[in-house]
């Protein structure tokens, strides 16, 4: 969005040319300076924008619209302030949020915007503000300092032109990253040849694109191609390096933290969406009214008010009963507004926010071992967290603990690894001063192998101690601390290094490894990263000796195939250990290695180079490159790591699926991984009559599997369609019946076919009628595929829960996102709707807060729209009795205050602190969870229950007093039936109906809801008496009408006895009802309740 | 590392955990069924209270729009003659016991109209008659530029009859004195109301406005009988002025409360001589209403047959809510 702001004006930057120290030559550009504004507003734009923005809202530009028709006298029926107010009640409340909102923006941005930071002008170094950083600057930074544009690195006082980032503040991952400066300019050490330097640099234009980045520096008549390791970030932090110089190539609102941090797609729950609907309704019921009104209006025009002229002249522009008519369709409009609640979307936004920070405070959703309490991110999307019907679950780091433990191995076809728990002793590593104190392996035979020298085992941890983008901090001598970026890799670094295998230091160039007490330094040749598509990451090393090997790790699938024949053997063993570790849920990965002549390396070397020369596709080009050299590897081994599942897992999922929640788990593990970590919580169980498993590679095998799983229920076999038909009845309701007893289990390559257009009705009919659902070696994008595909054809509420960065698409697509706070850094979160650290607190955040928010609204928006419509209804009534002419039956105060004084505070007290059942009932009845997904509590039909009551009442708030009133008088002779004594009659009695009705809605009366709902009483007879009384009369004759009417109306038994009996006709029967309802048809909830009571 | 760790622990308070102590009320039968039951016998003794004493209050109407060939002034019927008497005569067998009140009674009027409604200047009435008046009173707003007291069409058209009673004795007419003391509300008449004020007269005080076109008499010579009751104070422009919700509505004439009147009117043959003014023919009729009072105000019967059908409803739905729960309970236990 900021972007977007800052770009309409010019056109789209194709290229971006910056030159080092030549302001003038960059100023041409006109590219952005280093200044941010991430606020909205200003004091003098704050009004007109703020305003401009709300009246963007359907409903704040209607009331405008309703006030600019009151503002016209013919059609004025009420008041101008009978809407001004509520309207600027609502708006400033708005407008006061806004402000404050934009206050801390200002202050964050004003703060930002004055860093110092060194920039060197004319060959000095001054400090300047960050806000003054232009383009094509050089600057220089300390250690510690943060950065303050998006840089080129230059040189560094580290040697190689070295430096260490973090990236906390960008991605969320604590762990150091390396960049490093181009040789030719890693020279430039001092401001005297960095003043000098005048290189341009043509690039990629401004992108929200973390990881990569794209460019060439022209210098001295030469190119170089540039890359993301060459740049810093905004907003990451200089580590450990004393000082660099680098050149701002994107400054501000350019820098790739501001265009990442555009509002994520506002995200809408159903009953919004449900909402909307009905408001339109609500306004074509208003339409309706206002023409049979003014139906009636003409007639009675015609057939009285013609007559009726000698007293009561037509107004000047009225000649005739059609005009009249058109008229008092306006007025009408205006009278009966009140059925369009202005105040609903505020009170929703105010019981949504109540709702979020009960989420926030509630400490059983707080986790001690992290100290992270439970955050609602969004605060718009409660209610929809009772309606929950499929989690999509991430499994590393949100089932499990992503705590990785180096377990088993498997090295040359020798298992190691395997251990009786009774006879379990830990190794001792005593004889490797650098050994970390807290791993812990129980094999003796393994570190007899290393012992005894083994080649084989010593090229396994070799190639565990290189092959992996861990850094290593020695704080002193023989304390090293190790930061990877994934916990696997570090797990896998501890172990070698405990088994003598010590990675100790890294340089750009250079891996230098304490290898069983002697320390050799490798010359690092190329790192071929890792990615989720590549899923391996390779090192090619050369060694002390001159040998050139490339040492690759990755997954069992990607590996075997890129093997060197020989190893058809070793692969058979190694696969058979494979598959029992996947089997215990461990997570694996094949080592391998290659050696590589000179000549090779030399060739590679040359095509990878100009791979990263290529100005286009220059990814896929290096893909493809590494491709070519990660062939013919001999198999080392595989290890095995353990990912402790997190605490109360099964537990909470037990609970979940008894809410008739589905629980799809996707996970880039292997199937066998996958299948276990289900068995072990619970989501598959040994009762289940199948688990299908379907893992074809073409379309045709995977249709094949999934008509087979439809078909017929075969004996346990995968890959093996049976042929036999359906046992009877049909598809469907079969499909319903045996839901519960069976689960599906899907590989990625399957999914890509089963995701395909004409098979994913197919697919998802089979996914939902099993129980449980794992998707495993699935990428992120197929894993919001899935959500999206579940999302399209169920109509149900999608919840997807993960913890890393390969979550944040499912996250972004579900309707609720759900963000694991945990080891994988914070993009998940960042990206998240609710975030907490513990995947059991999804329990208590769908089936007490979510169930409570839902159930909350509900009853809410039912009695919202109810208490209009009774009130505005009787309008209607009237009309029939007062020619049609859009007489108000109540005062023009009353109709103000009614929505937001007298009835406002009981219905939202209602909507924070309602419970119906106590919490513990939730998690001990988990089906309590069902209506949510229902949608049983508010839909269309609830509603027009709620509408039918509302006019009912307003029948009777009409009928009551006019069956009474109109013949009724005093004790002193006085009739009864003059307008204001009704009006305060029926006034009072639709206040008092509608406290009762919330007093009847309110089933958990805290003080709070005490206080509003007298409170309102109160405030209701308070306000009467004061605007009826002779002093605001005395000041404003004019204003005051009503003057005298509450003393002389209250006083009256007749009066009091209309008001019971409108009362009572108004409740008695909601009341024997919900009785009724309560005895014959009686909802869990209320079994649940009176069970406690 | 421990307070850091207090921070961001969230407070434990009956509030934030959502555990405030709450009264959790619950349908009950113990509660629902006797509930009904007595609202029902509370409502069914109200309502017969109340429609025994609106049974012993006794009306007398009388239509005198005269429309129909040989009703009651129908020879005013047709506004030529002005001012046209008529008489209504009317018979009681038994003691009308007082006090009595007359009542003129309007129909298919709508006072309640909202143009209608809002045309008046509440601070005219106030006794302002200098300001000029609101445009709400409009077209009744200004003759000749000079401003109209009372202005609007409420005052305009202020109901103009008037009615004597008299009882026939012997072939004698005696007149039966009317009251027309505290007909308004006290707070209209002591200070909502208020007559402008002047040295010197009334009519000092209304100098410079002019009378509501359809008014004979300006407004401070509206009663010549009772100095006091004049001008905006009036009682009958007071009544007139607090207009009717309902366009059937009956005004509050004149009190028979003296004399030898004041137990009541007793039987005999009476005489009401009205003077016909007000034309409402076209689109309604008039009445006019005798009728007495009891601590509950006239009759009504509407209230007490309410009392009565709603009271009699909630005896039976608790009879059938207790044979629903019972029937469930006994369900309950069996199974």
């Amino acid at each position: 969005m900021i972007g977007s702001v800052f770009y309409f004006s010019i056109s789209p930057e194709e290229e971006r040319k910056v030159r080092a120290n030549d302001r003038e030559y960059n100023e041409k550009f006109q590219y952005a300076n280093n200044c941010i504004m991430t606020s909205k507003y200003n004091i003098i734009t704050f009004l007109p924008v703020n305003l401009f923005e709300q009246f963007q809202e359907v409903a704040n530009t209607y009331f405008l619209f309703l006030l600019i028709l009151q503002l016209i006298p013919q059609i004025s029926s009420l008041s101008w302030f009978t809407t001004i107010v509520p309207l600027v009640l609502v708006l400033s409340i708005t407008a006061v949020k806004d402000a404050t909102d934009d206050y801390f923006r200002h202050k964050s941005d004003n703060q930002v915007n004055n860093r110092q930071s060194q920039v060197l002008i004319n060959g000095t170094l001054q400090n300047e503000k960050w806000m003054n950083v232009r383009v094509g600057d050089i600057i220089r930074l300390e250690n510690n300092q943060f950065v303050a544009a998006d840089l080129l690195l230059l040189s560094s006082s580290e040697p190689h032109g070295l430096c260490y980032i973090e990236t906390a503040e960008l991605d969320g991952e604590t762990n150091m990253k390396v960049r490093q400066s181009l040789p030719v300019t890693s020279e430039l050490g001092d401001p005297n040849s960095l003043a000098q330097f005048d290189g341009e640099v043509i690039c990629e234009p401004p992108n929200n694109k973390l990881d990569r980045f794209c460019g060439t520096l022209y210098w001295r008549e030469n190119k170089y191609g540039l890359s993301n390791q060459n740049m810093l970030l905004r907003g990451c932090v200089l580590r450990n390096t004393e000082s660099c110089y680098g050149l701002v190539i994107f400054a501000g609102p350019d820098t790739k933290l501001m265009q990442n941090s555009g509002r994520t797609k506002f995200k809408r729950t159903s009953i919004d969406r449900l909402m909307n609907t009905l408001v339109l309704w609500i306004f074509g019921f208003l339409v309706c009214m206002g023409v049979i009104l003014a139906i009636g209006n003409a007639v009675w025009e015609k057939e009285v008010g013609f007559l009726f002229q000698s007293y009561l002249p037509w107004d000047p522009p009225v000649d005739n009963f059609l005009f009249s008519a058109f008229l008092a369709f306006w007025s009408y409009v205006i009278i009966l507004n009140t059925v369009v609640p202005i105040s609903l979307y505020v009170s929703v936004e105010v019981i949504r926010l109540g709702h979020s920070y009960f989420i926030n405070w509630d400490r059983r959703m707080f986790c001690q071992r992290r100290n992270t309490p439970a955050e609602a991110r969004t605060t718009t999307l409660n209610e929809e967290l009772g309606q929950v019907e499929y989690i999509f679950s991430d499994k590393t780091g949100t089932l499990t603990q992503n705590i990785m433990t180096f377990n088993k191995c498997s090295i040359n076809g020798h298992a190691y690894g395997e251990w009786e728990m009774s006879r379990a002793q830990r190794l001792d590593f005593s004889f490797n001063p650098l050994a970390d104190r807290d791993f812990c392996f129980y094999d003796q035979n393994l570190l007899d192998s290393v012992k005894l020298g083994e080649p084989a085992v010593h090229e396994f941890f070799r190639l565990l101690s290189l092959c992996h983008t861990v850094m290593s901090e020695e704080k002193s001598e023989g304390e090293l601390m190790y930061k990877a970026q994934s916990p696997d890799e570090g797990a896998l670094v501890t172990a070698a290094r405990n088994f003598g295998f010590v990675f100790r230091s890294r340089t750009p160039s250079t891996v230098t490894v304490q290898e069983l007490g002697r320390s050799v330094t490798y010359a690092l040749l190329a790192i071929l990263d890792f990615n989720n598509i590549r899923k391996r990451m390779s090192v090619i090393v050369r060694n002390p000796e001159g040998k050139i090997r490339l040492y690759c790790k990755g997954a069992d699938t990607l590996l075997f195939e890129r093997l060197h024949p020989c190893n058809h053997d070793l692969m058979n063993v190694t696969s058979d250990h494979l598959n029992e570790y996947a089997a215990d849920g461990l997570r694996t990965l094949v080592l391998a290695y290659r050696d590589l002549s000179e000549q090779q390396w030399e060739d590679w070397a040359e095509r990878r180079r100009s791979a990263e020369r290529a100005a286009d596709y220059r990814e896929d080009r290096l893909a493809a490159a590494y491709e070519e050299i990660e062939q013919d590897m001999m198999l080392l081994g595989a290890t095995a790591i353990e990912d402790k599942l997190q605490e109360g897992v099964p537990e909470t999922i037990a609970i979940l699926s008894l809410a008739n929640i589905k629980i799809w788990v996707l996970t880039g593990d292997k199937q066998e991984t996958a299948v276990n970590i289900g068995y072990s919580c619970k989501m598959l169980t040994d009762d289940m009559s199948e688990v299908f498993i379907i893992n074809g590679h073409t379309v045709q095998r995977v249709r094949e599997e999934l008509s087979g799983e439809q078909g017929g229920w075969h004996p346990q076999q995968e890959e093996k369609p049976q042929q036999g038909s359906p046992p009877a009845p049909a598809l469907p309701s079969l499909l319903d019946s045996i839901s519960g007893e069976y689960a599906l289990v899907i590989s990625g390559h399957s999914l890509a076919h089963a995701l395909e257009a004409d098979m994913e009705r197919e697919f998802l009919d089979t996914a939902c009628a099993c129980k449980a659902v794992i998707c495993c070696r699935v990428t992120p994008l197929q894993k919001a595929l899935v959500v999206e595909l579940v999302k399209k054809h169920k109509k149900a509420v999608t919840l997807a829960i993960g913890d890393g960065a390969n979550d944040v698409s499912m996250i972004k697509t579900a309707h609720i996102g759900v963000g694991i706070s945990g080891q994988e850094g914070i993009q998940a979160v960042l990206a998240s709707d609710y975030s907490f650290s513990q995947f059991r607190f999804l329990q208590r955040l769908l089936l007490v807060h979510g169930r409570w928010s839902y159930l909350r609204m509900c009853r809410f928006l039912c009695y919202f729209f109810y208490k209009n419509f009774a009130f505005t209804m009787v309008h209607f009534w009237f009309g029939f009795f007062c020619g049609f002419s859009a007489q108000t039956v109540y005062d023009q105060y009353f109709i103000t205050l009614y929505n937001i004084v007298y009835t406002s505070l009981p219905v939202l007290a209602m909507g924070i602190f309602d419970q119906d059942v106590p919490e513990q009932r939730s998690l001990e009845y988990p089906k309590l969870y069902e209506p949510g997904q229902l949608n049983l509590l508010f839909n269309k039909r609830e509603f027009f229950i709620c509408i039918a009551q509302g006019i009912y009442t307003s029948v009777v708030l009409f009928c009551v007093p006019y069956g009474v009133l109109s013949q009724a008088t005093r004790n002193d002779g006085i009739p009864l039936a003059d307008y204001q004594t009704f009006a305060v009659t029926v006034a009072t009695s639709l206040v008092i109906v509608v406290s009762v009705q919330i007093a009847l809605d309110t089933g958990y009366w805290t003080a709070i809801n005490h206080f509003f709902v007298w409170g309102s009483l109160g405030a209701y007879f308070t306000i009467l008496f004061a605007m009826h009384s002779n002093i605001l009369f005395s000041i404003f004759p004019n204003q005051f009408h009503f003057f005298g009417s509450a003393q002389n109306t209250l006083i009256q038994p007749v009066v009091w006895l209309t008001i019971a009996l409108a009362t009572v006709v108004c409740i008695v029967p909601v009341l024997a009802f919900r009785f009724l309802k309560l005895d014959l048809k009686p909802q869990l909830s209320d079994t649940v309740g009176l069970s406690v009571f | 590392m421990k307070s850091q760790q207090a921070a961001n622990r969230p407070d434990n308070t009956a509030f934030t955990q959502q555990r405030l102590p709450a009264w959790q009320p619950m349908l009950s039968a113990h509660f629902v069924i006797p509930g009904f039951l007595l609202i029902g016998m509370a409502f069914i003794g109200i309502g017969v209270a109340l429609y025994i004493t609106s049974q012993n209050i006794q009306v007398l109407e009388k239509d005198y729009t005269g429309t129909g060939q040989y009703t009651a002034c129908s020879e005013c019927a047709d506004m030529q003659t002005i001012p046209c008497i008529c008489n209504v005569t009317f018979s009681l067998t038994t003691l009308f016991t007082g006090p009595v009140f007359l009542y003129y009674g309007l129909s298919n009027y709508y006072q309640n109209y909202r143009k209608y409604q809002v045309s008046r200047d509440d601070v005219q009435l106030w006794g302002d008659v200098t300001k000029s008046p609101g445009d709400a009173c409009a077209p009744y707003q200004y003759i000749d530029n000079k401003p109209i007291a009372p202005c609007g069409s409420i005052a305009n058209s202020m109901f103009n009859d008037t009615f004597s009673l008299y009882q026939i004795i012997n072939g004698t007419m005696k007149l039966v004195p009317l009251d027309g003391k505290g007909i308004a509300w006290w707070t209209d008449y002591n200070i909502k109301f208020r007559n402008p004020s002047a040295q010197g007269s009334l009519q000092d005080a209304f100098n410079g406005t002019m009378k509501p076109v359809n008014w004979s008499k300006p407004a401070y010579e509206l009663n010549p009988s009772d100095m006091n009751d004049n001008g905006f104070l009036n009682q009958d422009f007071l009544v007139w002025m607090r207009t009717a919700a309902l366009p059937d509505f009956q005004k509050l004439y004149r009190r028979i409360t003296s004399g030898d009147y004041a137990l009541g009117l007793p039987p005999g043959d009476y005489v009401l001589q009205i003077e016909y003014n007000y034309a409402v023919k076209d689109f309604g009729r008039k009445k006019v209403v005798f009728s007495n009072v009891t601590w509950m105000g006239g009759k009504n019967e509407f209230l007490g047959v309410a009392y009565i059908v709603v009271g009699s409803l909630c005896l039976v739905m608790s009879v059938v809510m207790l044979v629903v729960y019972a029937k469930y309970k006994f369900a309950d236990e069996n199974a």
